[in-house]
């Protein structure tokens, strides 16, 4: 079977045993980046000395049998929102096209250290604002499935790369539902880990209260292998969670017994695809057919949770990308022209004797700040910076941020009273399979909707799992998500591994991986 | 309640972003389209709810106060746009 | 005509907190380093970086707090403070709005001259928070660019609101001074002006007694103020202008917005400062980076029983235990808590307090701000010079000229006994002196015939004269024994 087709535990068992090499594996999949990502345009950016110098070196080792890391080999993509030290991370950004960190995200530190071969840097919604990809400022991605259409975001390049067999495992992050949902619909399966299970030190942050680091993969087991690596308190990081790291890759191997899974009443009304719905149906019947028992239960403020998630969410972010001013890293508007403009403009008022809007004219200061940010901004993240500026601006703070905490309370506590009852959530990821690239571009609200069964969980701060649970008959993957209590990663994972156990879908690739 | 373009032009100011009088339009527009829609919380009765402004229930994360090496000068301006090798430099901050 | 008014004070003080590391990452805080070389990615503010709280500065904060009688909240949180300033890397400074973890204390302030009733100042608040780094712009130089060190950017501070409460720029004066010397005792800063590691903000304005009533006139921010005698002066300067305005415009508070003045400390005058765009609108909201703060009872209580002996309780002992004056214990203590402590080893050895503190206050003091050394550095040890305060008690030597006695012993470092001998200084015996006086007596019976007459300052010729021909003696003694035989003649 092809390199490219295998699951990354069994790649990792050919390694140990000698049977293939890390350059040969390394190869294997920038070869299929070459051949096919000029379509897809999952990578950003793809180190191919690098990663085969890494690879070699790991090989070396290895045959010297001297102790290797736990990923030792495997290539491993990244969403080029995490920090790479000495390299450059861009965010999908024009702000940081040319930003290389001084230093390397926790995360990229520990793959490191498993020696993971990081082969290139992934595409994604310009900081992980969108839900298609479609916002990076660099490339649109296409769904592997169907190079028409998106594949997701916004870890869209991240879910993609696998799809395509461009990589066996793939790091994301997930504010809104930007792993679950390209993992979703590109067919692939990835993993949201509970708010502080993964340093974020090194993430380039979005909605800090909502961001969360997790794995793409093929399979559940590959997953739980992935997040055994990244997991892990951070002393970087006050909200990293000190909680000893489970073995997610010997646990995700055991089933469960008497699983109670939870259905959602409000998942399932108006707007819900009906091959969508039939194929999450099916997968419920595939755990009753496990033994599990299925009960419905009620996530009352859920249909609260988008609106919510819009206000939170712009609100940090508009903070957390005040940074981006053009003074000590990133992109500066050109300065001659600057005051050049500024000094025209000054003149035209004065010449029209409009005085009073010349006097009001930026500072050169000033203005240089907003051209900047004009300049190295796209349209989304603007339209985020400006939501949340807004919302936080004086008067409004009552009526927006905090009745927003105070919804998002809410939507906890549902979770709460619903995990008293059942021990998982599953429902679908998405109410369609992938929507055309450009279908939604100029309405931003109703891209802000494909997050609907996602946001809640980030609101919450709980994980998620995502994995393909059927093809609609135009064959688009469709997800099935699961959602579990704070800090049962290795349930999602044993539960997304017992469906595995039982279906194929996850086992199904595009015609690119099928015929290299 | 619906934003007015010069609402949103204060708020371009204060968000430190230069639009252009069609993007000042368009903002308008969708702003005051995605604000009506997350005005519907407006609708729930949450007088008596603790607002939760953190996923976790987690307090008193301190480091200890030991020293470690800062970035080397070089580094830490890398990636400035503008410097002289020693400080950023930015236009001129006047009458401070 | 003059109204009655009172003048209305508040003063914000920022104190840099003695840490090692900054308030959110771990490079240092010294000062004085070459620009830009004690940053990290944390403090530049650089995407991805998240804050991590200082332990010993937290610490220092709650001391601080305590100390100032202040409140400890039980639950404290973190807010960004948004503005856009170059040398605020993050574009917003971590702050604390709603909730800080100290509220409602006091500081009591006396003057030790009386010009002032003792009172408390009370505080509305105290909040830890993260310093900018600085701008720095040469228009003399004629360059086009401002160049900005964020090494600062980072640094804890503490900032310190007081009440209204001040009533004269004397007594805001006074609270600075009780402010640093408080800080000073718990170690917690070092308040050096100079290097901005405590700086003053005030709000002024006036009450007015008019026939309709108080009224109270708009408040004004001063800044730039860059010693305690700065803030005096303009608040000096202020109060008097501040009512010339008054007296102008009628003006009342809420008439106009708030003004923010700058301190001129060369042309002597504050000056109107430019307004801030949207200035106010900060925008504050919880950082989502940092978790709360939870402080217990037991915390507390191991925080206050580490605070030791603060000013006003020292000051209190001293007069108690000494019997010195206000003014006296004040010099002291304000001279910090090494000399406090060889002062009071010098006057439990010589058992007089008073002689004591005129020892310390004048020769000791002075010879530590002449010579620029800290007590701990002074060649006397209080053992030392108490043998030097025996030898007056005991009537060997007097005061002036013990004072030569004294700066030979710090000049050599000998002993009272050495220098003494080696001036031939030896206690005169009793029937010596009195001998003496006979001597003289018989020989100026004019002046014998003054001090008869009730004129006893002529005994002073007596005296000058026994001590030409003997040094040693003691004038005090000798004036005694001359009034007593004359007396008996």
């Amino acid at each position: 079977m092809s390199l490219l087709r295998q699951r990354a535990t069994d790649l990792l068992a050919l390694l140990h045993s000698g049977q293939i090499t890390s350059v040969e594996l390394t190869r294997a999949f920038l070869n299929q980046i070459k051949l096919h990502d000029p379509r897809v345009k999952a990578f950003l950016r793809v180190d191919h000395e690098r990663a085969l110098a890494r690879a070699a070196d790991i090989d070396k080792r290895r045959r010297e049998g001297k102790s290797v890391g736990r990923l030792a080999g495997l290539p491993v993509a990244i969403k080029d929102l995490l920090c790479t030290e000495g390299e450059t991370t861009t965010c999908g950004s024009r702000m940081l096209e040319y930003f290389k960190p001084p230093y390397d995200a926790t995360v990229i530190a520990k793959l490191k250290a498993a020696d993971a071969v990081l082969i290139g840097k992934t595409n994604m919604d310009e900081f992980a604002m969108g839900g298609s990809t479609e916002n990076s400022a660099f490339q649109k991605t296409a769904n592997p499935w169907d190079l028409s259409r998106i594949p997701g975001g916004s870890s869209g390049g991240a879910a993609a790369c696998v799809a395509a067999g461009m990589a066996p495992l793939s790091v994301g992050s997930d504010t809104g539902g930007s792993i679950r949902q390209p993992a979703g619909l590109c067919g692939v399966t990835g993993l949201k880990p509970t708010y502080g299970r993964v340093s974020r030190f090194g993430l380039v942050a979005f909605a800090s209260s909502l961001d969360q680091i997790g794995p793409l993969a093929r399979t559940a087991e590959d997953t739980a292998l992935l997040l055994e690596v990244l997991a892990g308190h951070d002393p970087l990081d006050s909200t990293s969670i000190d909680m000893p790291v489970p073995n997610y890759s010997q646990t995700v191997k055991q089933p469960l017994a008497n699983l109670r899974l939870g259905l959602v009443r409000e998942h399932f009304g108006e707007g819900l695809d009906g091959e969508v719905e039939t194929a999450v149906r099916e997968a419920v019947k595939v755990y009753e057919a496990l033994g599990a028992t299925i009960k419905w239960v009620s996530l009352e403020h859920g249909k609260f949770g988008v609106a919510t998630y819009y206000i939170i969410a712009p609100c940090e972010a508009s903070s957390n990308l005040a940074r981006y001013d053009g003074v000590h890293y990133g992109h500066r508007t050109d300065e001659k022209k600057m005051i050049a403009a500024l000094a025209a403009e000054r003149q035209s008022l004065e010449s029209a004797g409009r005085r009073a809007e010349a006097d009001a004219l930026d500072n050169p200061l000033v203005r240089m700040y907003r051209q900047s940010r004009a300049e190295g901004f796209g349209a989304e993240v603007k339209r985020r910076i400006m939501l949340g500026t807004y919302a936080l601006s004086a008067g409004y703070y009552d009526a927006y941020y905090l009745k927003a905490l105070k919804v998002r309370r809410l939507i906890r506590m549902d979770y709460d009273a619903a995990f008293d009852e059942v021990d998982l959530i599953a429902g679908p990821v998405t109410t369609t399979t992938a929507f055309k690239l450009g279908e939604k571009v100029d309405d931003p609200l109703s891209m802000y909707l494909v997050d609907l069964y996602t946001v809640s969980a980030n609101l919450a701060g709980i994980g998620g799992i995502a994995f393909p649970c059927g093809f609609s008959s135009a064959g688009l993957p469709i997800g099935l998500q699961l959602q579990g209590p704070p800090f049962a990663e290795e349930r999602l994972l044993q539960a997304a591994h017992m469906f595995q156990q039982a279906t194929d879908w996850h086992l199904r690739f595009p015609e690119m991986v099928s015929n290299p | 309640m619906s934003l007015t373009r010069e609402q949103v032009e204060k708020v371009s100011l204060l968000a430190r972003l230069k639009l252009t009088s069609d993007e000042l339009d368009l903002m308008t527009a969708q702003m005051g389209q995605i604000v009506a829609y997350v005005e519907t919380l407006a609708q729930l009765d949450t007088e008596a709810v603790e607002p939760m402004a953190h996923a976790l229930d987690v307090s008193n994360v301190f480091a200890e106060d030991r020293l470690r090496p800062s970035l080397d000068r070089k580094a830490a301006l890398a990636n400035a746009p503008h410097s002289d090798g020693e400080f950023y430099l930015v236009p001129a901050v006047l009458g401070e | 005509m003059t109204q009655p008014h009172t003048v209305i004070i508040g003063l914000e003080v920022h104190v840099q907190l003695l840490t090692r590391t900054k308030l959110f990452c771990r490079c240092s805080t010294k000062f004085g380093a070459a620009p830009n070389t004690q940053t990290c990615p944390v403090c530049i503010g650089m995407p991805g970086t998240l804050p991590v709280m200082n332990r010993e500065a937290f610490q220092l904060g709650l001391k601080t707090a305590l100390a100032l009688n202040c409140q400890i909240a039980s639950h404290t949180k973190w807010d960004r403070k948004q503005y856009y300033y170059p040398d605020l890397p993050k574009g917003y400074q971590i702050s604390q709005y709603d909730l800080p973890f100290s509220h409602d204390g006091y500081l009591e302030i006396s003057d030790p001259k009386g010009r002032f009733e003792t009172k408390r100042v009370g505080i509305i608040r105290a909040h830890l928070e993260e310093d900018a780094g600085k701008s720095m712009h040469d228009e003399l130089a004629g360059q086009a660019d401002s160049r900005i060190d964020l090494n600062r950017a980072g640094t804890p501070l503490l900032e310190i609101v007081s009440q209204p409460d001040m009533r004269s720029p004397l007594e805001a004066k006074a609270y600075l001074s009780e402010m640093k010397l408080l800080l000073t005792y718990l170690g917690v800063s070092d308040c050096n002006m100079q290097e901005g590691s405590l700086r003053v903000d005030a709000n002024i304005n006036l009450h007015v007694d008019t026939p309709q009533g108080k009224v109270a006139t708009p408040i004004v921010e001063v800044k730039n103020m860059n010693s305690f005698r700065a803030v005096e002066r303009a608040m000096e300067y202020e109060a008097a202008r501040q009512y010339e305005v008054w007296q102008e415009t009628h003006q009342r508070l809420g008439d106009v917005p708030k003004q923010t003045r700058g301190w001129d400390d060369v042309a002597n005058i504050t000056r109107g400062q430019r307004h801030k765009e949207e200035s106010s609108d900060y925008r504050y909201f919880p950082d989502p980076d940092l978790v709360p703060v939870r402080v217990s009872q037991a915390e507390i209580d191991a925080s206050r029983n580490s605070l030791g002996e603060l000013p006003a309780d020292l000051r209190h002992r001293l007069e108690r235990t000494y019997a010195i004056k206000p003014y006296d214990s004040d010099v002291i203590v304000s001279a910090g808590r090494a000399l406090v402590d060889y002062y009071v080893e010098l006057a439990e050895l010589c058992g007089d307090g008073k002689l004591a503190s005129n020892w310390v206050q004048q020769d000791v003091m002075r010879t530590l701000n002449e010579q620029k050394i800290e007590v701990e550095k002074f060649p006397l040890s209080p053992r030392q010079l108490c043998e030097l305060l025996k030898a007056i008690q005991d009537g060997q030597i007097n005061t002036s000229r013990a004072r030569e006695v004294f700066i030979e012993m710090v000049a050599l470092g000998r002993s009272a006994a050495e220098v003494m001998t080696a001036r031939g200084i030896e206690k005169v015996d009793e029937s010596e002196l009195v001998a003496l006086c006979k001597e003289l007596i018989d020989a100026n019976p004019k002046i014998v015939a003054d001090i008869r007459s009730g004129k006893q300052q002529a005994a002073g010729n007596l005296i000058g004269q026994a001590k030409k021909k003997n040094p040693n003696v003691n004038p005090g003694r000798l004036r005694e024994i001359v009034i007593d035989l004359v007396g008996k003649m």
